[in-house]
């Protein structure tokens, strides 16, 4: 299963939560298949998704669901510990890790080596760190959202992409209509 | 400001002033004393961040959630935060008061530091990122003004607080 894939299928829990989706094809994918206004897409800054959905869940008592990717978690590792000592019980990192850079050609990252992701995640302190398949992840995203407390999931999957449009949507508007979703 | 009043109980009255309630930091031997004065502070949420960068990706996400943010740090770590400061912060128009502690000047000890102090202002210049350089104590009186500067326009503005501001390394 790849990342669209997993996209598509989650989708319809997706649409009634804030969302901070990771640069690139995974924000174009979430994009295409599902614009919704509570969905903040990064078009930059490669590794922040983790840390900006962090500071939102700490400011606001609404669920906030990060989609991360392997490589964004990979450049920016010092985000697990600070993520594990500022517990935020709003708070799901669910990180996309299809051992690659997808974005830029399916680069395979360490992830696809020897590194564990839900390791790291484990070691940097998190509490709630769950490994799940593709065909898993709906489940286990509703059950992370259920149960009310900081959870990490590191979904294993395929590498590859799916062929959608580049956002042209103004950075400005998706910010602003973020924020107004955030208040809603 | 209050003859009473230390400066770094000045910084963090201005940020409750302005309510400014989430501040990330990365320390710097200069800054010891305004991060010690801010966590005794329950008005403000102190997040210490492991890179400026990841700092700045907190605060954009917590002035989402409707804190007004800021960031501590040292100026050293202008170039990690580079891409976030255009690609992030400006690309999606976020205020980010910084209050940066200006190494490498004047009474600096360490000769390494002077390095980054060269690139400090001509970086910040190149941002086109409003910049502020406290020499004096007295300069602190403008950092009221230059919070409400930051989140009226909604861009980051760097405070750049030098040796002398701080009243030295003890022995220099
Ligand atoms: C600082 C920086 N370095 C490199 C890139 C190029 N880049 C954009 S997305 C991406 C891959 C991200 O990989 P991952 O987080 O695993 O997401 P995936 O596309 O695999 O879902 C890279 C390397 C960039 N945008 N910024
Ligand atoms: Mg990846």
């Amino acid at each position: 299963m790849i990342r669209s894939e997993i996209l598509r299928e989650i989708a319809p829990i997706l649409r009634d939560h804030l969302v901070i989706c990771n640069i690139g094809i995974p924000s174009q994918e979430l994009h295409a298949i599902d614009d919704q206004p509570s969905n903040f897409y990064m078009l930059g800054t490669m590794g922040l998704a983790s840390s900006i959905g962090l500071g939102l869940a700490l400011a606001q008592p609404k669920p906030v669901i990060v989609i991360d990717g392997d490589g964004s978690v990979l450049t920016n590792l010092g985000t697990l510990p600070t993520i594990a000592n500022n517990p935020a019980d709003n708070y799901i990192l669910m990180i996309i890790d299809n051992g690659s850079y997808g974005s830029t050609g399916d680069q395979p990252t360490y992830t696809s080596g020897k590194t564990s992701l839900a390791g790291m995640a484990r070691a940097a302190g998190c509490d709630r760190v769950v490994e799940c398949s593709g065909e898993e992840t709906g489940p286990v995203l509703q059950e992370a959202l259920d149960s009310g407390q900081m959870t990490v999931i590191v979904v294993r999957c395929d590498s590859g992409n799916a062929k959608m449009p580049v956002i042209t949507l103004d950075p400005v508007v998706i910010r602003d209509r973020f924020m107004k979703a955030v208040r809603a | 400001m209050p003859p009473d009043l230390t400066i770094d109980q000045k910084i963090a009255g201005d940020l409750i002033a302005n309510d400014v309630s989430f501040v990330t930091t990365v320390p710097c031997k200069q800054l010891a004393g305004v991060i010690a004065e801010i966590d005794r502070r329950p008005e403000i949420r102190h997040v210490p961040a492991n890179k400026e960068d990841e700092g700045m990706g907190l605060c954009a996400g917590a002035w989402m959630g409707g804190q007004r943010a800021a960031i501590i740090m040292q100026n050293t770590a202008l170039g990690v935060t580079l891409n976030t400061l255009a690609t992030l912060i400006q690309f999606y128009r976020m205020p980010l008061p910084m209050l940066i502690s200006y190494r490498g000047e004047l009474r600096e000890p360490v000769a390494c530091q002077v390095e980054m102090a060269l690139h400090t202002k001509a970086l910040l210049a190149q941002l086109h990122i409003p910049t502020y350089h406290f020499h004096t104590q007295a300069d602190a009186a403008e950092l009221d003004t230059i919070l409400k500067y930051s989140f009226m326009c909604n861009k980051p503005v760097a405070v750049l607080t030098d040796a002398s501001f701080w009243g030295g390394y003890g022995d220099q």
